[in-house]
C-alpha cells in the first residue's frame, strides 16, 4: 500500500533550486529512509509531507505530495488536520518546558480531542507505546527539561502517538543521542512500524541500513536512486550511489 | 610580553573606573534622599493630609494619587502594547504598513514628555472632554510608555526559541494557539520587565500629568476616575519651587517616598516574573 506519492516536486528558496523533480512513494506501515550528505535536500523533502516549508518566506513548491491520495498542497481548510496525521520528530529532541504530562497532553488539548479521565488515558498509553510509562509513571508532573536525551525523544514520539499520527517523519532523530540510546531508539522504530508510516532522515548510512525497509539517496536536490534497501545498499544502480554509500564521499 | 600584562591592566582599569562612574551617582542620590528625608518619614507624614500650605501634615494624597496613576496606566498601555506586539512580531509581514508603524514607534519614543502632556490635554481633557481627571493623566502617560512595552514585548516574544513555535505547529496547533500555549508564557518575563520599566517611568514623569491630572493642593482621596489627584513628582514640584519656608527633610522626604513607591512596586513585578521563570 502506498502511503504518501510525490511526483514532479521541485521546491525553490528564491532563485535556488533545493528539489529537483523528485518522484517517489512511501510505502504504508514501513521505514524509509533518505540519506545524503548535508545540503542535499532531504530535510528539505521531509519538511515538504507535512508543509513545514510553508513556514519559511519566498519558498515556491512545484508538484503533487499525496498523501493517502489526496494532494496536500491542495488542502483548502488549514494545515492543522494534516500535521496532526503527519507529525514530526525533530533532530533536538524539542519536548516544551512543561511537565512530562502536559508534553503529551499539548496536542490532545490543542485538537479538543480528550478530557479529564480520557485525556489521562491516553497520556498513559502514548508514553507505554515509547516505553517511558515504567520510568515515568512517578513523576508526570516533573518539568520534562529533566529528562536525558533519549527519554526526551522518546517523548516527543509520545506527543504525536497521543494525537494519532499516522505518518511520523523523523529528522535525523537519533544525531543527538549516544550509540546505545540511539540502538534503543531504533528498536522502538522497529516496533511502531506495525502501526505508523515511518520517513527518517539520516546521517548515518548504518542506521539506514539497520532500520529502513527503503532508502532513497539524494544528491544535490535530486532523488538519485530509490529502493529496497538491501538492493540500495548491496547493489546500487546507480554509480553517484555506489561512491556515496561505500564512503568516497559524503 | 610584559608589555602585553601591563596593557591589560591598564585596559581593565579603565573599564572599571567607567562601571564606577555609573555606580556613584546612584549612590549618591539614595544617600542625599536617605540622609536628608529620612527624619520626616513617620505615620503622619506618610498617611494624612496635608496642611498649612503643605507645609506641615502629610502626603497621603500624593502617594494615593502616584499609585492609582500607576496603576490605571498599565492596565491600559500593557494590554494594548502585548497586543500590538504579538501582531507585530508574529503576524505582520514586512511590508510598507509595518515598516511605517515601527517609524511610529520609534518617534513616538522619542517624543520629549512635555510634548505628551500638551497632547493629552487637547486629546483627553478638551476633545473628549475627560476632563483634568486620572483617566486623562493614566491615558497620557499610556501612550508614553506604549514604545517601550511594545519594544520590550517585541525582544521577548523574538526571544522565544523558534524549536517551541516550530513544534507546536508541527503538531498541528494553529497560529493563535502556538502563541498562546508555547510562545506567550515563555516571553512572559520579558513582557513584565517593559512592564516594570514603564512603573518606574510612570511614577517619576512630571510634564505629562501637568495638564492632564495633577493637582496642586487637594487634600483629600479621589473617588473615581474623574477625578484629579495629588501626584508624587508634581508636589516634589511645588514643595521644592513654589512654597517659601517648607522644612527641607519635606522635600527630601517626598523623594524618598516616590523612590520607595517606585521600588516596591518593581520588587513586587520582579517577584511575579521570578515565579514565572520558575515554572518553566
Amino acid at each position: 500500500m502506498k502511503k504518501i506519492e510525490i511526483e514532479g516536486l521541485n521546491l525553490f528558496y528564491g532563485d535556488f533550486q533545493a528539489l529537483l523533480d523528485i518522484r517517489m512513494s512511501v510505502r504504508e506501515k514501513a521505514i524509509t529512509a533518505l540519506i545524503g550528505s548535508s545540503g542535499c535536500g532531504k530535510s528539505t523533502l521531509l519538511r515538504c509531507l507535512n508543509r513545514m516549508n510553508d513556514l519559511i518566506e519566498d519558498v515556491r513548491i512545484e508538484g503533487s505530495v499525496k498523501i493517502d491520495g489526496k494532494d496536500i498542497y491542495k488542502i483548502k481548510s488549514g494545515l492543522t488536520q494534516l500535521r496532526k496525521k503527519v507529525g514530526m520528530v525533530f533532530q533536538r529532541p524539542n519536548p516544551f518546558p512543561l511537565s512530562v504530562y502536559e508534553n503529551v497532553a499539548f496536542g490532545l488539548r490543542v485538537h479538543h480531542m480528550a478530557k479529564g479521565s480520557e485525556l489521562e488515558d491516553i497520556v498513559g498509553e502514548s508514553l507505554k507505546a515509547v516505553h517511558l510509562w515504567d520510568e515515568l509513571k512517578d513523576r508526570l508532573n516533573r518539568s520534562a527539561l529533566g529528562l536525558s536525551l533519549e527519554q526526551k525523544q522518546r517523548l516527543c514520539i509520545a506527543r504525536l502517538i497521543a494525537v494519532k499520527s499516522e505518518v511520523l517523519l523523523m529528522d535525523e532523530p537519533c544525531s543527538a543521542l549516544d550509540p546505545l540510546a540511539t540502538l534503543r531508539i531504533e528498536d522502538l522504530m522497529q516496533l511502531l512500524k506495525k502501526d505508523y508510516t515511518i520517513v527518517i532522515v539520516t546521517h548515518n548510512m548504518q542506521q539506514a541500513a539497520r532500520v529502513s525497509d527503503e532508502t532513497g539517496f539524494m544528491l544535490l536536490g535530486e532523488l538519485v536512486e530509490f529502493g529496497r534497501t538491501p538492493d540500495i545498499f548491496t547493489k546500487p544502480k546507480d554509480k553517484r550511489t555506489e561512491d556515496y554509500i561505500t564512503g568516497r564521499f559524503g | 610580553m610584559k608589555n602585553e600584562v601591563v596593557k591589560e591592566k591598564i585596559g581593565f582599569g579603565v573599564l572599571l573606573l567607567a562601571t564606577l562612574l555609573v555606580v556613584i551617582p546612584v549612590l549618591l542620590i539614595i544617600w542625599l534622599i536617605l540622609s536628608k528625608g529620612w527624619s520626616a518619614l513617620s505615620w503622619e507624614f506618610l498617611f494624612t493630609m496635608p496642611r498649612d500650605g503643605m507645609r506641615a501634615g502629610g502626603i497621603f494624597p500624593a502617594i494615593v494619587g502616584t499609585f492609582y496613576l500607576v496603576i490605571a496606566s498599565i492596565a491600559f498601555s500593557l494590554p494594548i502594547g502585548v497586543l500590538a506586539a504579538i501582531y507585530l512580531s508574529e503576524y505582520a509581514a514586512d511590508n510598507l504598513l509595518t515598516r511605517i508603524i515601527n517609524l511610529a514607534i520609534i518617534n513616538l519614543a522619542g517624543v520629549s514628555s512635555v510634548v505628551f502632556g500638551l497632547f493629552g490635554l487637547s486629546l483627553f481633557v478638551i476633545f473628549l472632554k475627560f476632563g483634568v481627571s486620572i483617566i486623562s493623566g493614566a491615558l497620557t502617560l499610556g501612550i508614553m510608555t506604549l514604545p517601550v512595552i511594545i519594544t520590550t514585548t517585541r525582544e521577548a516574544l523574538r526571544a522565544v526559541p523558534k524549536s517551541y513555535r516550530e513544534v507546536s505547529l508541527s503538531l498541528g496547533a494553529s497560529r493563535w494557539q502556538t502563541i498562546r500555549h508555547s510562545v506567550l508564557p515563555f516571553a512572559l518575563p520579558g513582557i513584565l520587565t517593559g512592564a516594570i520599566l514603564s512603573i518606574g517611568r510612570v511614577a517619576g514623569e512630571t510634564a505629562p500629568i501637568l495638564f492632564t491630572v495633577a493637582a496642586f493642593y487637594l487634600p483629600k482621596l479621589p473617588h473615581s476616575l474623574s477625578d484629579q489627584v495629588m501626584a508624587l513628582p508634581y508636589h516634589l514640584y511645588i514643595v521644592t519651587t513654589q512654597i517659601p519656608y517648607i522644612p527641607e527633610n519635606f522635600r527630601f522626604g517626598t523623594a524618598l517616598v516616590l523612590v520607595g513607591l517606585v521600588l516596591i512596586m518593581n520588587i513586587t513585578a520582579v517577584i511575579i516574573r521570578s515565579k514565572y521563570r520558575k515554572r518553566k
